[in-house]
């Protein structure tokens, strides 16, 4: 029970945070192509369910799952994405995503004075505070390396 | 509890067959004056709605049949130019029907094509060593499940997210493909199936997995 990473991205599609906790596997490209791989991918992923999809949609894309690990997505109207990879015993991690929004991201950064909206996200606070969130989650224990 | 249609791509991300099960009809009919409050646009070759989302009509529905006739494309049965013909206010009332476009073959081709790319980047980007594409992806709506054989052939299905019982349904789809295409000596690998036999077993696999709800195995 694990979450493995974290990504958050803008509505132009730049990284603004990203962190790890028990990844394994690196993708074997830089970190900026990953980023941009990652977007790509979720771009492409809720274009094709839109065209797919038998009926209108409300929230769309919701997650999808390999062999090995679980995706969770969730985008905020202003087009912020928020990315997580745990393994498969979690299935429903939008609750989360969507605290991490409002009480970690909107508490920290958008009402941070010194935040730039649109950069890299470098507030201290925020990733110590959203490191203990996910440490404290229930689904979240530290596999030995 | 619904399964609304099934893919087959082979090994190089082609479409090789295609069935729809069932396709809600969520269309809307209503009569409107000049002059009209929704804002329409071209796209993809149709005309949809862009703004002005009210009673059933939402953004990104197409606008299926003017007064009854089916348009063709971006223009009116007659040939006229869809956009022009609601501008004019002699062509009112005017009885417009909307409601959610139909994928044509080829956007269904590329759309399995765009699948199976993306099915290839689940895997590069895991955290996890060893990890397959995406197995199964979730929506609101619906679930697409994928099956990939040891030869590179997927099977996709699209059902409602309660339908239970798709994995076995996946694993028959690929024995009913193995006895009524493979074996079929007039079949070409990695073709288009036109097995008629193929299309009976797979409508009955599928009505099975329906009223069951889910799928036993063995049978």
């Amino acid at each position: 029970m694990t979450v493995h990473n974290l990504y958050i991205f803008d509505r132009n599609g730049n990284c603004l945070y990203y962190n790890e906790w028990n990844r394994k596997k690196q993708a074997g490209i830089s970190k900026d192509e990953e980023y941009k791989l990652m977007y790509g991918m979720l771009f492409s992923i809720r274009s094709f369910v839109s065209k797919m999809s038998p009926l209108d949609m409300k929230d769309g894309f919701l997650s999808f799952q390999t062999s090995k690990y679980r995706l969770h997505y969730y985008e905020t109207p202003s087009g912020l994405k928020f990315v997580m990879n745990t393994d498969l015993s979690v299935s429903n991690a939008r609750e989360t995503l969507q605290h991490i929004y409002s009480n970690l991201y909107v508490e920290y950064i958008v009402k941070n004075p010194v935040c730039v909206l649109g950069q890299t996200l470098d507030s201290e606070l925020f990733s110590s505070r959203l490191d203990a969130f996910i440490r404290a989650l229930p689904f979240y224990s530290p596999r030995a390396a | 509890m619904v399964i609304f249609s099934v893919y087959v791509v082979n090994k190089a991300g082609g479409l090789i067959y295609q069935y729809d099960n069932f396709v809600p009809k969520a269309e809307v009919e209503k009569t409107f004056s000049h002059p009209l409050d929704l804002v329409l646009k071209h796209h993809d070759e149709k005309v949809v709605v862009s703004f002005g989302q009210r009673d059933g009509i939402r953004v990104g529905h197409a606008v299926l049949s003017i007064n009854g006739l089916d348009v063709c494309g971006k223009n009116t049965a007659d040939g006229k130019d869809i956009l022009e013909y609601l501008k004019d206010s002699s062509n009112y009332p005017v009885s417009i029907r909307f409601g959610r476009a139909r994928l044509s073959s080829n956007e269904k081709l590329m759309l399995a094509s765009m699948f199976h790319s993306l099915f290839a980047i689940g895997s590069q980007l895991s955290p996890e060593v060893g990890s397959s594409g995406i197995e199964m992806l979730e929506t609101d709506v619906f679930k697409l499940h994928c099956f990939q054989t040891l030869t590179g052939i997927k099977f996709i299905v699209l059902a409602d997210p309660r339908q239970s019982g798709i994995d076995a349904l996946l694993r028959k789809i690929y024995e009913i493909y193995s006895d009524f295409a493979l074996k079929n000596p007039f079949y070409s690998l990695e073709m288009p199936i036109r097995c008629e036999l193929f299309d009976q077993n797979l409508k009955s696999a599928l009505e099975i997995a329906e009223k069951a709800g889910n799928f036993g195995a063995g049978s």
